[in-house]
């Protein structure tokens, strides 16, 4: 519908940021330093850093009210903090970006509750979801209209859903919720993905599972997992962030964090 | 990929009972002689005909509020534009058989000492413009609102306020005689178009013949659109919208496609019942037939196309058949209809059909039907 | 002219005129210009019963008895000794006093003469003005006879203008007194005065014309502050009609979220409600129609209020969370209860009276205000802070914020929700309900009287700010004075267009409105 749409993305970019600030600042994929957000006085976010390279895995925990969600909202376009630096693949700023552009960077998210399209089928919310051209009238006549069974098939046998594909989402239990938005993550093929509690909900053995599955993504994709689940976070063999207070507590192997006495303090318990 | 029909089941009845009423009404009416049992008057057809664009502008206003959650109380507005756009056209064909018989000023342009054709007014001798403007006035419009509304997010009854402040807008303006549009009066009194006099009973039939097609061709594009890709964008962003745009869509944009391709069929549907009522004036901007025509949408059974025309039909019958019978009930039945419709038959006639007989798969594309209201559960997203 | 020369004569001498020779003997005359004389001189004299002779001879009701020049004014069969006011015995002989139109002009300045002399104050401030917007070259003598004996320091400045004024015209004044007239004439200040300055435009002195110039440039300025001050005000008139229709729609909507769209039919009833109390009270006791609107308030409010109740108990309790769904219901209850009271009183518009203390104007530093307004005004500003109070302290306030915020909570604390939402709703309606009765005093009553206000008040609320009261106060003034004040330039449709379009681009702006509640749980 719109020029805008059409042209590739870091030309968008570019004409945005000038090309003063073209040059690459870090090497990092995602590289947040600062970011403050507050929310009618509250503040819930404290001047946070974080830094996640390319491919890296990486799980973030920190109880309630530490900033988890609301770091994926500045991330993501959701949010517009007040403050800071959030750089993405070390060109784009995504604080100059809304939603869908930032998606259209190359980052997707999983929400905590699982939202995905509840009228349509397993099928089509795959569908919606496969990366490709985004625009109004692509979508009219272009190619979302073509797209052979199979492309879609191969991801719901991944995320286990395909005996349900013609199923409208609404039907699906909780658990299967949550696999459909990571199978819907996996469709949009991002560059980053943001997962934010992808296993509340979830029996030990689905657990298991995505642990798995969010491993093998992580092969050649660069995750951020939110998580409480200590034994999944385990499973997933990264590095850890903890947060507190809308800050970093601490940072480092599951082992030195769990270890860190602060850590426990606010936030395993003793 | 299985894809939906473009016509299913429930759209060839559609097309055929449509198509039926098109080869039957003009049978009777021209077929049989007056006073022949079977004849029927072409007063009749003529209402018939009424009720077909009112359908239009159901089926319009359906592709907005029961696919993507725009309730829209000012589609009245564009309706009425293209009924003016026509009725400029019908106004200029009268030429110089005005009471003043003035060859280029319509009358109510001579009363009011007009010297000159308003520059809006030029071209509108050609039936070709103006049917250009038909669809062009009331979709620029329905772009330029949209675009504007849809982009800064403005949704739910906020935008259902506004469009009704637009409609409103209009209406004042076009009662105003420095408009050049006729004021309070309108346009009437027309003769012919395309040459064919529009009191004939054979303008008569065929008005009714055209708007019984374009009623099937907006059938089709609205379902073309709702069943590609693009309608499931569509019906998405009516759900979730915040969500389509962390999957990279911009649901400002497929708002505003369907927002102005709709207000273009609410055009035409003014347009064809301009001649067939032979008079467009500024009442048919008022928010009230607005807010009516949301009505036949319920009744018919929101996000079925289908429905929507149904209701309105079903509708307007009553309509007239109770303010013959009784005036002073309609108003009361139309009240209780908008109650008990949104009380006890949330899906309309349609959609509980579908509901019924073809099973929860069928209905799943409908809007839903919240089962708890999102205040009483109101955790949300975020944490 | 020997009729001013009489006058002047007898105006001067003033304190002797009540023993100088009567004129009645003149208007037994055929002669118009002893008629004339007599007229002049009778305005002179200052007899209380002149003006009545005046109007007698001005109505062709004045005789006189050829025999002894006495003269009769007749009432109706009855006849009266003019000089003495006593009756007298019918005659057959009399002659009818004829009055031409040189006649009847000299009454007339006779009459505001008679009037600059006349006991009451008011009655000499308005002959001055008259003088001055006549400037009747021919009355200043009187003036400054009136201006010799005026005590009252504000019928003497009338005096002094209306000098002024008539100096300006009269040839041969002097430069100097054509300049020192100025400034009285500017300090009055009004259209009038400039007029009169303008007539200086072709002066022979550049020094007159020049002060006539800066006179009537200030008179400008002055005028044009004063027609702004005095649109504001109707801004402000029109901000509070607003304010009343929509205030009860920033608790329905505003606080509930929900859209009432028969909330102008709550109006509607208020105003029905005050014209049937009005009824009873006419019927029954009509000394307390004073007491009319006082008595329709607390009435209005609770048929209003309970309308509401039941609307809320069995239509939108069923619909909460689904505001399209509601618009939808209550429009329907809209319809119906507009029909209703079709039914019930007519489609055409009822006559609603005004008490004494609601008519009338006053003038305020040359800004006129009509009490009604004031009233409106004042009631507007107090239901507003009446409202306030009641959301922010009372326990029933307490609940209702508590209910709205978070109603599982609220419930978890004990709070029975269902009561709560119905008598907010209830209280909602019930403020439409009494801005009913107010605006009965301003507008048709007519089973269509709140479909006028509707959409008004939903765009007062979107545009002040959903749930902010502040909001919506702001927002009525504003939208109020900022419609008058493009009145003058585009005419009210448009400005009332242009009002509508504004909030259509201001809504794009701000979705959430001039006074937003910030914070996460808004936006989701």
């Amino acid at each position: 519908m719109s020029m805008a749409e059409t042209l590739p993305p870091v030309t968008q970019q570019g004409l945005e940021l000038g090309p003063a600030n073209r040059k690459k600042t870090t090497g990092a994929l995602l590289y947040l330093d600062d970011l403050k957000v507050t929310f009618d006085g509250y503040r819930a976010l404290r001047g946070l850093s974080l830094s996640l390279d390319r491919n890296e895995m990486r799980a973030i925990i920190g109880p309630n009210g530490a900033g988890k969600t609301t770091m994926m909202d500045c991330v993501t376009g959701k949010t517009r903090p007040d403050t800071g630096t959030a750089l993405f693949d070390g060109t784009h700023d995504l604080l100059k970006l809304d939603e869908p552009a930032i998606a259209d960077l190359g980052i997707g998210r999983k929400f905590q509750k699982p939202t995905v399209f509840e009228s349509h089928t397993v099928a089509d919310n795959i569908l919606l979801a496969l990366k490709g051209p985004r625009a109004g009238v692509a979508s009219l006549f272009g190619w979302r209209n073509r797209v052979e069974a199979e492309s879609i098939d191969e991801i719901l046998t991944v995320v286990g859903l395909l005996p349900h594909r013609m199923r409208p989402a609404a039907d699906l239990s909780h658990g299967q919720k949550q696999w459909l938005e990571i199978g819907m993550l996996l469709a949009q093929d991002p560059k980053l993905l943001l997962v934010d509690e992808p296993v509340a909900g979830m029996t030990d053995a689905e657990t298991e599972a995505t642990a798995i599955l969010l491993r093998t993504i992580a092969k050649d994709h660069a995750v951020v997992v939110v998580e409480h689940d200590m034994a999944f976070v385990r499973a997933l063999g990264c590095r850890v962030t903890c947060l507190h207070e809308g800050a970093v507590l601490a940072e480092g192997s599951i082992d030195s964090v769990s270890a860190d006495p602060r850590v426990v303090e606010v936030y395993l318990g003793r | 990929m299985a894809r939906t029909r473009l016509i299913d089941p429930k759209g060839w009845i559609f097309l055929a009972a449509l198509a039926a009423i098109c080869v039957i009404v003009p049978l009777l009416n021209l077929g049989f002689p007056p006073g022949s049992a079977l004849h029927l008057p072409t007063y009749l057809v003529s209402l018939f005909g009424k009720y077909l664009a009112f359908a239009l502008l159901a089926l319009a206003l359906d592709l907005v509020w029961g696919f993507c959650g725009i309730l829209s109380l000012g589609h009245g507005a564009f309706f009425a534009l293209g009924g003016y756009a026509m009725g400029m056209y019908l106004m200029r064909q009268i030429g110089s058989r005005g009471v003043y018989g003035n060859p280029i000023l319509p009358d109510f342009m001579v009363f009011l000492n007009y010297k000159d054709l308003p520059w809006y007014w030029l071209g509108f001798d050609h039936f070709a413009f103006a049917a250009l403007m038909v669809l062009a006035v009331p979709g620029l419009l329905g772009f330029v609102f949209g675009w504007l509304a849809f982009r800064s997010r403005v949704t739910g009854v906020y935008l259902s306020i506004i469009t009704q402040a637009l409609t409103y807008a209009l209406m004042l303006a076009f009662f105003r005689n420095d408009m050049g549009l006729g004021g309070n009066n309108g346009l009437t009194d027309f003769k012919d178009l395309l040459g064919f006099n529009v009191q004939a009973q054979g303008f008569r039939v065929s008005i009714f013949v055209a708007t019984g097609v374009a009623l099937a061709i907006g059938y089709l594009i609205a379902r073309f659109m709702t069943v590609s890709a693009y309608g499931k964008i569509l019906i998405a962003v009516r759900d979730a919208e915040s969500r389509t745009r962390f999957l990279g869509y911009r649901p400002e944009h497929f708002k505003t496609l369907a927002f102005t391709i709709s207000a273009m069929m609410a055009g035409v549907a003014g347009a064809l019942y301009v001649p067939q009522v032979g008079i467009i004036n500024p009442g048919e901007f008022a928010p009230t037939n607005s807010i009516e025509a949301v009505i036949w949408v319920a009744v018919g059974g929101r996000g079925t196309l289908v429905g929507a025309a149904l209701g309105a039909v079903v509708v307007n019958y009553a309509k007239t058949v109770l303010t013959g019978v009784m005036p002073d009930a309609w108003l009361f039945a139309l009240g209780a209809l908008f109650v008990v419709v949104t009380l006890f038959l949330p899906r309309g006639i349609v959609g509980t059909a579908m509901e019924k007989f073809g099973g929860r798969r069928a209905a799943a594309t409908l809007p839903p039907e919240p089962e708890i209201p999102p205040q009483l559960a109101e955790e949300g997203q975020g944490s | 002219m020997t009729r001013f020369l009489a006058l002047l004569l007898l105006l001067i001498a003033a304190p002797a005129c009540a023993q100088a020779p009567s004129p009645y003997e003149k208007f037994a005359s055929d002669n118009y210009s002893d008629i004339d004389a007599g007229v002049a001189g009778l305005a002179a004299s200052g007899d209380p019963r002149a003006g009545d002779i005046l109007a007698a001879l001005s109505d062709g009701r004045l005789f006189y008895r050829p025999a002894d020049k006495t003269l009769f004014i007749k009432q109706g069969p009855a006849l009266s000794d003019a000089r003495t006011g006593a009756p007298a015995p019918a005659d057959d002989g009399l002659k009818l006093v004829r009055a031409n139109t040189r006649i009847r002009r000299a009454i007339e300045a006779a009459q505001g003469q008679l009037n600059l002399a006349s006991p009451n104050a008011g009655r000499r401030r308005e002959a001055a003005d008259a003088v001055f917007k006549a400037r009747d070259v021919a009355a200043l003598p009187a003036l400054d006879a009136a201006l010799a004996r005026e005590t009252d320091a504000s019928v003497k400045r009338t005096l002094t203008e209306a000098r002024a004024a008539v100096l300006l015209v009269k040839p041969g004044t002097s430069e100097g007194d054509r300049l020192s007239a100025i400034p009285p004439i500017q300090a009055r200040g009004d259209g009038d005065a400039m007029g009169a300055l303008r007539g200086l435009s072709a002066d022979p002195s550049e020094a007159v014309r020049a002060a006539a110039a800066k006179g009537i440039a200030a008179i400008e300025t002055k005028l044009a502050l004063l027609n702004a001050a005095q649109n504001v005000w109707y801004g402000v008139s029109l901000g509070s009609v607003l304010l009343l229709a929509a205030i009860g729609l920033a608790i329905t909507f505003g606080v509930m979220g929900v859209i009432n769209m028969a909330h102008g039919e709550m109006v509607m009833l208020g105003a029905y409600t005050t014209f049937l109390v009005q009824e009873l009270i006419r019927a029954k006791a009509p000394g307390l129609f004073g007491w009319s609107l006082a008595i329709s308030i607390p009435c209005a409010f609770v048929v209003a209020g309970a309308v509401g109740v039941l609307i809320e108990r069995f239509i939108i309790r069923f619909l909460y969370g689904r505001p399209l769904e509601t618009l939808l219901a209550t429009f329907g209850v809209s319809l119906a209860l507009q029909q209703t009271v079709r039914s019930i009183f007519g489609p055409t518009n009822r006559e609603v009276g005004a008490p004494a203390f609601m008519s009338g104007a006053f003038d305020l530093f040359g800004l006129s205000v009509t009490l009604g307004r004031m009233w409106i005004v004042a009631f507007s500003i107090a239901v507003f802070f009446g409202l306030m109070f009641v959301l922010r302290k009372t326990s029933f306030g307490l609940k209702t914020r508590a209910v709205t915020q978070n109603r599982r909570m609220a419930a978890a604390m004990g709070i029975r929700t269902p009561y709560v939402d119905a008598m907010t709703f209830g209280l909602g309606s019930g403020i439409a309900g009494i801005a009913g009765v107010a605006l009965s005093q301003i507008d048709n009553v007519s089973p269509n009287l709140g479909q006028s206000y509707i959409i008004d008040s939903f765009l007062v609320v979107v545009f002040g700010g959903v749930g902010s009261l502040w909001g919506t106060l702001v927002a009525a003034l504003t939208l109020g004075v900022a419609n008058k004040l493009a009145e003058p330039y585009f005419g009210a449709v448009l400005a009332k267009i242009g009002m509508l379009v504004f909030i259509i681009l201001f809504i794009q702006k701000r979705p959430r409105g001039l006074f937003a509640l910030k914070g996460r749980a808004v936006e989701s």
